[in-house]
């Protein structure tokens, strides 16, 4: 008999996870919370740096992890989890009891939440956005402000809920300052005689193709990049923003208006994750993700023998290393189960 | 702008106000720039809500006008104000409510590095010891004035005799409210509402019938900040900062301002002038200034207390506009003659009245 | 402001949306590489006369895109033409005709004006 790995979590890490499980020739049971799978990239149009349609990935991901060793249980989350000598003893919200040999936590990232910087006013402005709301615009194909008009002076903040004391996250997410460069340009695309400023602390385009993205968007898109993190927003009588930043390049604090403020939310451990780590006794570092065993070759290993990690629950991961990591996850489950395989 | 976004940060900034017997102590500064809002805080309190507020006579400076101004370590401050918890501790009083904004700061960050080292406490106990024999207990409960009116501001509401809403029209002035920077800024939850979007006026002016503005300037300081303006070759600096602020919330066509910090109304009041006269600017309507309340005289407006009682003659920009748009009858004869006073007795209309 | 002794501060903020930006808007369609500079600063290091006078071409750069154009007018004339910067430039920007154009620009700009 096949032995039986459980997947938390249905997003790109899980997918991927439960589809190399399966080649392997496990029996999965895959646990996802929402009523469909692919998390995070159902709501992304485009990625980032091929612009590639992010239906794509999720056909793929798809392809892999739709087969009869795959079990999708959807709509379901964990409400216990032991380990009894060799085994692990998983009962769901539906009462029902899972067996498993092995466990993959996949439970991926939450979006930080754009209105715990008070000082953007998101939730409060209307001309105040989140990067993951413009993505849904993209996908619609209308870029609009809240009165239904096409802004004209868009600006792009770096680094929200990133590298951010004030809110408890010392990280760098690392895929936002790609993401703004990326959505500059779809904003430009979309709106040719539009000005973009992206304000950031760092340009930090350390993937494979960004940077060049970066000048693209500066030498074909005439995308302006101020180097300062926005201080504070605030609302005009004619509701547009207007920013207060310190252009640290010029040494001088700098006032604009915009129509239109995009907050590129960070990504922070999520709390499906926090509820499970608390449930398993899985360790958590003090960013908050899952702390693997080791950074350099136990990435994918937890403190419990058996459990395994998987992508973006341990740190921010974009989705080609999302990738690699989960299927290094399938390596470590495949060496753990060794001598039970058909 | 949603509302909705705002009620969400302010329920998550709520603090603890006490409900009776208060240790009221004074501002250095507002009994000579504003001093009719001090006496019309103890005669709401005792007159109109029937609450014990207590003052000691033995009452000093906190210091932190000295501390601001660089002038005062932070560890005499430290034992002034330890000398002023021995005074509330000597009366029987727990709750703590300082007039001043600066005061309240400097309190909350005593309080605060007493809290975080002990032994820092433990020193200063020494030192007023030594210097007083005094002993203290540290306040169960500090409120800023602001606070205590905040907390009863449907109270006062519920004894209006006007309105901050424009009789002609039946339109809710509009009103700017101006917190003080040492009010929330250092520790936003010990403000009503947190720093960001600061409710303790807002409350107010919302449930005495006003509109609250929020314009883009509207966190920058007033431009006191103390040794900056006491210099005189910086006033210029000083004076610019309310210029932007006016120039921020001109486009709304503010009625008036509420402020809850001693400077404040003072500069935001004064510069209004200097601005007129050095640039022959001002930010009303019809060429008029914006008048420049304290909570307590806009809470004593509401309740029906005559403008010159409140002190209102001692504002350099004009208030009238605002009392006529109030519907509030009042003797303009009366303004400078500082012999009466109308209000002596308070008025029977409102509930509660006790003669002391 | 004999009366007061003092007067009121001019702000040191950079007002985005009145400044003029028409300069750097013909830089940049005479020499587009102009947009790629990433204010890393190796033209400024290099620079004959950045070492000897307060002049930087990075900061000129930034002044330029935001509109603030006296003080680059006042500057830009100190260059020397060496060509130093462009040979450092790790964005290959074109920082000798950068300047040209910005001196042509404000010539124009002044003879507009006239």
């Amino acid at each position: 008999m096949s032995k039986h790995v459980v997947v938390i979590g249905g997003g790109v890490a899980g997918l991927e996870a439960a589809g190399w499980l399966a080649k392997a020739g496990f029996d999965v049971s895959l646990v996802e919370k929402e009523e469909t799978t692919g998390g995070h990239i159902n709501n992304w149009f485009k990625l980032f740096p091929d612009r590639r349609v992010s239906g794509e990935v999720k056909k793929y991901l798809d392809g892999i992890s739709i087969n009869d060793r795959v079990k999708l249980l959807t709509g379901t989350t964990l409400t216990e989890f032991s380990r009894n000598s060799d085994h692990f003893r998983l009962i769901t919200n539906h009462g029902k009891e899972l067996k498993a040999d092995a466990v993959i936590v996949a439970t991926g990232f939450d979006l930080f939440n754009s209105a715990r910087k008070e000082e953007y006013g998101y939730g409060i402005y209307d001309n105040v956005i989140s990067s993951a709301d413009l993505e849904k615009m993209f996908r619609n194909g209308l870029i609009t402000m809240a009165d239904g008009n096409v802004p004209k002076k868009i600006g792009m903040v770096h680094c929200v809920g990133s590298r951010d004391e004030k809110v408890g996250n010392l990280f760098c997410s690392k895929l936002c300052c790609v993401t703004a460069v990326k959505q500059a340009i779809e904003i430009k695309e979309n709106i040719p005689e539009s000005k973009v400023f992206c304000f950031y602390m760092d340009m930090r385009m350390g993937g494979a193709h960004y940077e060049e993205l970066y000048r693209e968007a500066q030498e074909k898109w005439g995308v302006s990049f101020i180097r300062g993190k926005v201080s504070e927003a605030g609302e005009t009588i004619n509701h547009r923003i207007v920013v207060k930043v310190e252009d640290t390049l010029a040494g001088r604090p700098l006032k604009m208006e915009l129509d239109l403020l995009v907050l590129m939310a960070g990504m922070e451990m999520s709390k499906d994750g926090r509820r499970v780590a608390e449930l398993a006794g899985l360790r958590t570092g003090d960013n908050r993700y899952f702390a693997p065993e080791d950074h350099h070759f136990g990435a994918n290993v937890s403190n419990i023998e058996g459990v395994f990690y998987a992508g973006t629950c341990t740190a921010p991961m974009n989705i080609t290393e999302t990738i690699s990591h989960s299927r290094a996850a399938v390596a470590e489950v495949t060496e753990y189960l060794k001598s039970g395989l058909d | 702008m949603k509302q909705e976004g705002k009620k969400a940060i302010w329920s998550e900034y709520q603090k603890e106000i006490a409900n009776d017997k208060y240790f009221y102590v004074r501002s250095c500064i507002r009994q000579n720039f504003f001093p009719g809002s001090e006496v019309a805080f103890l005669r709401i309190m005792r007159e109109v809500l029937w609450k014990d507020v207590y003052e000691h006579p033995c009452h000093t400076t906190c210091s932190g006008i000295g501390y601001h101004g660089d002038v005062v370590p932070v560890d005499t401050a430290m034992t002034v104000v330890a000398r002023q918890f021995a005074l509330m501790t000597e009366a029987g009083y727990k709750n703590y409510v300082p007039s001043c904004i600066t005061s309240f700061g400097l309190y909350t960050e005593i309080i605060e590095i007493w809290h975080h080292f002990p032994d820092v406490e433990e020193r200063t106990r020494l030192q007023l010891k030594k210097a007083t024999g005094r002993e203290f207990e540290v306040p169960e409960n500090l409120a800023h004035a602001s606070d205590v009116i905040y907390k009863f501001r449907k109270e006062i509401a519920a004894k209006a005799k006007y309105k901050l809403v424009n009789k002609n029209t039946g339109e809710p002035l509009k009103v700017v409210d101006h917190i003080g920077c040492h009010y929330a800024k250092m520790f936003p939850s010990k403000g009503v509402g947190g720093a960001e979007y600061p409710y303790v006026l807002a409350g107010m002016v919302e449930e005495w019938g006003g509109e609250v503005i929020d314009y883009p300037e509207r966190r920058h300081c007033c431009g006191f900040g103390f040794r900056q303006y006491l210099v005189q070759a910086n006033r210029g600096f000083s004076v610019a900062c309310s210029k932007e602020k006016f120039e921020s919330m001109k486009p709304f066509k503010p009625d008036m301002i509420i402020t809850n910090c001693p400077g404040c109304p003072m500069f935001l009041d004064r510069w209004q002038y200097v601005i007129n006269e050095m640039e022959g600017k001002r930010y009303g309507k019809n060429n008029e200034g914006i008048p420049v309340f304290t909570y307590e005289e806009v809470a004593g407006l509401v309740l029906g207390f005559d403008p010159w009682d409140l002190g209102l003659q001692m504002h350099q920009t004009d208030c009238e506009p605002v009392l006529q748009k109030m519907g509030i009858e009042y003797d303009p004869d009366d303004k400078y003659r500082l012999d009466i006073r109308k209000s002596n007795q308070i008025s029977p209309d409102l509930v509660n009245v006790r003669t002391r | 402001m004999e009366k007061f002794g003092y007067t009121i501060s001019k702000i040191r903020q950079i007002d985005y949306d009145s400044n003029d930006r028409s300069i750097a808007d013909y830089i940049a369609s005479g020499e587009p590489s102009f947009l790629k500079c990433i204010e890393c600063g190796c033209c400024s290091a290099t620079c004959t006369t950045g070492n000897f006078t307060r002049f930087s071409l990075r900061e000129l750069n930034i002044l330029i895109k935001r509109g603030e154009n006296t003080q680059v007018r006042n500057n830009i004339r100190k260059c020397m033409f060496c060509g130093k910067c462009i040979l450092v430039c790790p964005r290959g920007v074109n920082t000798r005709n950068v300047i040209a154009l910005a001196k042509q620009a404000f010539q124009k700009a002044e003879l507009y004006a006239v």
